[in-house]
């Protein structure tokens, strides 16, 4: 039961960071891709439907984690505060900055919120993974599973090259998403860029698991991490034939190797102590009582399909790409009049 | 300050912060599908007008009550996590149940509405909002259930020093959350309808176009303001008689009752100082008995004085904090069981007095806009903007009254549940550094200063530009029907 709701909560890391991974790679792109006015509100416009919806993915995570394993949850998010405060802070940024940018017709008042974007989501990308590699790599903890030591201590080269890896990912992630969902002059320049990049930017995600597999790795999250690998030379390839769908899907299949072999390679631990062994908070350690775990079983095995239902209809409904030549005057409301 | 005193402003900013967002998207959505219902039933172009007028301001708030909401989320695993350690077996639960069952609705849904104006069908379109709109209801329960089980822990046992979940449905069904939930949605329902009331007869005042929509506007915000009131007082009193059952330390903080009384007199308004547990030098303007009636039903029931509860609190949770260095200046003095009393005092009353405040200006704007008519003096514009304000303070008192009135406890005991289930605020706190919690105050404190600024500005900017700042004048092709090429409403 314990190391099921470790898999859920494995589950929930990846479409999180499937979902929302292109959305922050939209909005790291913002200034590179969008060259124009118009253009921007293209690509701000591919993930306006569903970028709050992506973002509940986090929010499930990182409940689910509280509910399935308390210990788990206080020890992390307790410990990685100043990175965490800093994420927070960039996705209300960012957040605010989607709904509010449209909404006054100046273009200085668009730079601005076009500046919070990109920072936000060149922030929150790095966090989740400084946050990520910190629960793989551990922590210093002690008995309690309090961090021991400076504010500073989840900030190490490793857990840097996971911050790296993730943002490495989503900015190609995000590339080849544009490029499947827009048209015209955006949609060339997006999959330039993401075939321009990739090399180098998927590059500390693999460098990162090839480290864990080293120091933690098991025969199958070797496998999946060779998956990841396979999984982003497919990509790069069926992006060279132009195939953005096939070649989006493969961007899913690195994100999900990845994520099995990250969480594979921690299990049974789910953040350990540097420390002392004995300290480690595990899977059976961190978890809660059979009873509740039984309940969110029940709840999740109701909800999660209903969300990837009509998720999966939203982003049916708003299949077709987008282009300059679909994007609209603005209206919304002149200065001031009295 | 140390990390107790930081941690507790910080979740409390917080908190009323995010607590301004929610009340008026949980009311304005739910009346911006009643407006598109309307409009789709009676193809009025009225009603679509006021859908989407005050659907956009619902959306500007929406948005800010989505990104504070995730710091809670965080937070109490950042600066609570002793807390979070101590109540994870049950707390945990309804909280991923929110993210999992009604937040997911919530934020699909509102992004199909938001884009999906003229692409999807009419009535596909219309079942949006509706589930957006339930959805925020279904947040509002799981959240209140989680807070609920700490002002009175059911459902539970304790093994190993810490409650474990013995049922769900005792958790989803305390009878605190059954009275905390219907009195918390009134509550969004009075914002929301007073919020309508000032908007509209603002415009009124102004001359505005489209008169009908700020008309029907006044009479709609009206009426839910007055069902929302009689809905709270009803819901209020359940609440009292079981604060009297469950809480009496945060029962007579709430009155300042220093020496029990029977019957207990319920008091008005106090001059002097209310903060000494003696009720020295305090006047107290009193109704006879009406205590006594509040917490039972009677006009003779005893209801206890502080004087008497703090020996019973002592003797039963212990005179003094255990030595613990991580109590810091805490460690081994005497717990104070006393709330801090001018704040739940006045708060009580606050929260009762703004509520009563705006219930009487929107019954006033109603009847001073009867049958056409407008004021024309400044004195009507400052009422209608003024009253706005009045139900988001009543909230925000009511909740710091709570809040504050179950202090020191963080998980309050249940006088008729396990025995060992309850918390202390100060054992909750996580072992951050003062540092670390300074850094977060100040930076989430700032950010949401500013971002405050901001909404204000847009929903000014956008109350001001009325319905033609939302739909544009009909054009004669506007009939043709969607193209082919439309792929979502352009929102962003």
């Amino acid at each position: 039961m314990e190391t099921f709701w470790f898999c859920v909560i494995a589950l929930l890391w990846l479409g999180y960071l499937f979902l929302e991974g292109f959305d922050f790679g939209v909005g790291m792109l913002l200034p590179v891709l969008g060259r124009s006015e118009r253009e921007r509100r293209v690509l701000i416009n591919t993930i306006g439907p569903v970028w709050d919806g992506n973002e509940v993915w986090l929010l499930v995570a990182v409940g689910a984690t509280f509910a399935a394993f308390p210990a788990w949850y206080a020890a992390l998010l307790s410990s990685v505060y100043l990175p965490l405060v800093l994420f927070l802070l960039a996705l209300i940024g960012r957040g605010v900055a989607f709904e509010y940018r449209g909404k006054v017709d100046s273009a200085r008042w668009r730079r601005v919120w076009d500046a919070v974007i990109v920072t936000g989501s060149w922030t929150a990308a790095l966090a989740v993974g400084l946050l990520l590699s910190t629960t793989v790599f551990g922590m210093p903890l002690d008995a309690a599973g309090d961090r021991v030591g400076s504010p500073f201590a989840s900030i190490r080269w490793e857990t840097l090259l996971g911050a790296v890896a993730v943002a490495g990912y989503a900015l190609v992630h995000g590339a080849v998403f544009l490029s499947l969902k827009t048209e015209g002059d955006v949609r060339e320049r997006a999959r330039a860029l993401a075939l321009r990049v990739a090399p180098v930017a998927l590059l500390p995600l693999l460098v990162l698991l090839l480290i864990v597999q080293l120091r933690f790795g098991s025969v199958w999250t070797w496998g999946a991490s060779i998956v990841v690998a396979l999984a982003a030379l497919g990509a790069y390839g069926r992006l060279v034939l132009r195939r953005e769908g096939q070649a989006f899907a493969l961007m899913g299949v690195v994100v999900a190797a990845a994520v099995a072999a990250l969480f594979g390679a921690l299990h049974p631990n789910v953040l350990p102590s540097t420390l002392d062994p004995a300290w480690s908070l595990t899977v059976a350690g961190a978890a809660s009582s059979p009873y509740t775990l039984t309940v969110m079983t029940w709840v999740a095995a109701f909800g999660t399909p209903a969300v990837l239902v009509y998720q999966g209809w939203t982003y049916w409904v708003f299949r077709k790409r987008i282009g300059t030549r679909h994007i609209p005057e603005a209206h919304v409301p002149a200065g001031t009049t009295r | 300050m140390d990390v107790l005193d930081l941690a507790r402003w910080q979740f409390g900013i917080t908190t009323v912060y995010h607590f301004l967002m929610v009340p008026l998207t949980i009311g304005l959505s739910l009346l911006v599908a009643g407006m598109q219902t309307a409009w789709v039933r009676t193809g009025d172009r009225k009603y679509l007008a006021m859908t989407k007028f005050w659907g956009k301001l619902l959306l500007i708030n929406f948005a800010m009550g989505v990104v504070t909401g995730i710091v809670q989320e965080f937070q109490f695993g950042m600066t609570w996590s002793a807390y979070s350690r101590f109540v994870g077996d049950v707390f945990g639960a309804p909280l991923a149940m929110e993210g999992l069952v009604a937040f997911f609705v919530e934020s699909t849904f509102l992004g199909l509405w938001i884009f999906g104006w003229d692409r999807l069908p009419k009535k596909v379109h219309l079942a949006c909002v509706w589930a957006f709109s339930l959805a925020t209801i279904a947040s509002a329960y799981f959240i209140l259930a989680a807070n609920s089980w700490m002002q009175h822990p059911v459902g539970v046992e304790l093994v190993d020093g810490r409650p474990r979940l013995t049922s769900i449905w005792a958790v989803l069904g305390n009878n605190t959350t059954l009275a905390a939930f219907p009195h918390t949605i009134f509550g969004a329902f009075a914002v929301a309808g007073t919020f309508l009331v000032g908007v509209a007869a603002w415009h009124l005042w102004r001359r505005s176009d489209d008169g009908p929509v700020w008309r029907a506007s006044v009479k709609f915000g009206t009426w839910v303001g007055v069902a929302a009131f009689t809905g709270l007082a009803i819901t209020g009193d359940m609440q009292g008689k079981l604060m009297f059952e469950q809480q009496p330390m945060k029962m007579a903080a709430a009155e300042a009752l220093c020496h029990t009384e029977s019957p207990a007199a319920f008091s008005v308004f106090a001059l002097g100082d209310v903060s000494r547990p003696d009720c020295e030098n305090v006047k107290s303007i009193t109704v006879p008995a009406l205590l006594s009636f509040l917490a039972h039903n009677d006009f003779t029931t005893e209801v206890k004085g502080i004087e008497d509860l703090v020996p019973m609190y002592q003797e039963k949770y212990g005179a003094n904090y255990p030595v613990d260095p991580k109590l810091g200046e805490l460690s081994g003095k005497p717990i104070d069981y006393v709330p801090n009393l001018p704040v739940t005092y006045w708060g009580f009353r606050l929260m009762i007095g703004f509520g009563g405040i705006a219930v009487g200006a929107g019954l006033l704007i109603l009847w001073l806009t009867r049958g056409g008519r407008t004021p024309r003096g400044r004195w009507f514009k400052w009422l209608a903007l003024g009253s706005i304000a009045t139900p988001f303070l009543a909230n925000s008192f009511g909740w710091i009254f709570t809040e504050m009135g179950r202090q020191p406890f963080v998980v309050v005991p249940n006088p008729s549940g396990v025995d060992g289930v309850w918390m202390f605020t100060a054992r909750a706190v996580s072992s951050s550094t003062p540092g670390e919690v300074l850094t977060s105050l100040v930076a989430l404190t700032l950010v949401y200063g500013v971002l405050a600024g901001v909404e204000v500005f847009l929903i000014r900017r956008y109350v001001r530009a009325g319905i033609a700042g939302v739909l544009p004048a009909r054009k004669p092709d506007d009939d043709a029907g969607s193209r082919d090429d439309d792929v979502l409403t352009f929102a962003y």
